[in-house]
């Protein structure tokens, strides 16, 4: 049973845009999966609903064609007919609105202590990225720029308009705080997979706080309108293990240090 | 080199519950330079710089300090 359940695991998790996409990518947050949760939710009364209007709609051209039924029926009133159809909706809703709202009030609830700050800022056509926590002054220890690799440079296997030159590294099932700005225009920093979407408004400070439940890569793009290169400035989160965190950063400050 | 990447940072505030932290970023800046004109340069000052070092844009950050020099900075210190 066990080995048969196995050769339905996904082996490999779709954390970037496919061709022919129809559905959503796969989760990495527990907010992603709330979402998509949701949408099961949601969809299963539109599918309900859906048929039955057809069926009605369906039903009444079908059988009251204007040469099969030449008179209409005079009927104006129908007053149970008319309180079913005001409750039975409502009660739809009520199931409907009840995981909304408990998915909505838990995207609220505020992370007490996330573990690290990484701070997002949209450029005309490229992010920054700084690791501030680890600075002992006001020089920025940890910023680099992360711009998209053109489509002549990418090798074999890597994704077109979406890689990028240096990704944004965190560490897997820990608390982080992404606040996100800009320095010029509109930009809008999203994720799909982490279920991620903030707008990096100039002069702002947006914060949004993500849990990323699954080591690996996942991409996103910008997604507000910030000029002529706006689809060629792509995000690529890569979450590591807090070891192999730790080492990385360790790297990125050494050259800033100067010590061995 | 300590391999020992302590992961801590600015803790969540409840004066700014919200999703706009420019505010808090901008409190925790004057908090830092208040502090230090109170106490002078103490380790008990440093925690608050490392709070809106966190939160704040480099950018912002140098952008205060000349400010600062300049005597044009906009806000109580």
């Amino acid at each position: 049973m066990i080995v048969l359940e196995w050769l339905f695991l996904t082996i490999a998790a779709c954390d970037a845009a496919e061709p022919w996409q129809l559905g959503f990518q796969d989760a990495a947050t527990p907010m992603m999966q709330g979402i998509i949760d949701l949408h099961h939710d949601i969809f299963f009364f539109l599918i309900l609903i859906l048929v039955f209007v057809l069926w009605i709609l369906v039903r009444a051209l079908w059988h009251f064609h204007y040469q099969k039924n030449p008179i209409p029926q005079r009927i104006v009133h129908g007053t149970t007919i008319e309180i079913l159809w005001t409750i039975f909706p409502s009660i739809i809703l009520m199931f409907i609105a009840i995981p909304s709202f408990a998915l909505l009030y838990s995207m609220d609830e505020v992370v007490v202590d996330p573990a690290i700050t990484i701070k997002a800022i949209g450029h005309q056509w490229y992010w920054t990225y700084e690791y501030s926590d680890y600075n002992s002054s006001d020089e920025q220890s940890l910023t680099f720029d992360s711009y998209m690799i053109p489509e002549d440079d990418l090798e074999l296997g890597q994704l077109r308009l979406l890689e990028v030159d240096n990704r944004v590294v965190v560490p897997a099932k820990t608390h982080l705080r992404i606040i996100v700005t800009s320095a010029d225009v509109l930009h809008s920093w999203a994720v799909p997979s982490l279920g991620v979407k903030c707008d990096a408004v100039p002069g702002r400070l947006n914060q949004i706080s993500i849990l990323v439940q699954r080591e690996g890569v996942y991409y996103g793009q910008c997604s507000e309108i910030c000029g002529t290169n706006h689809a060629f400035m792509p995000i690529v989160v890569e979450a590591v293990s807090r070891k192999d965190y730790g080492s990385w950063v360790s790297n990125q400050l050494i050259p800033q240090t100067g010590e061995a | 080199m300590a391999d020992e990447i302590e992961l801590k940072t600015a803790p969540a505030d409840f004066r700014f519950p919200t999703t706009n932290q420019t505010r808090h970023c901008f409190t925790c800046y004057i908090e830092f330079h208040g502090c230090l004109a109170a106490k002078g340069e103490s380790n008990e000052c440093e925690r608050f710089a490392k709070y809106y070092r966190s939160l704040c844009p480099g950018e912002w950050v140098e952008r205060w300090n000349e400010q600062r020099e300049n005597g044009t900075f906009p806000g109580p210190l």
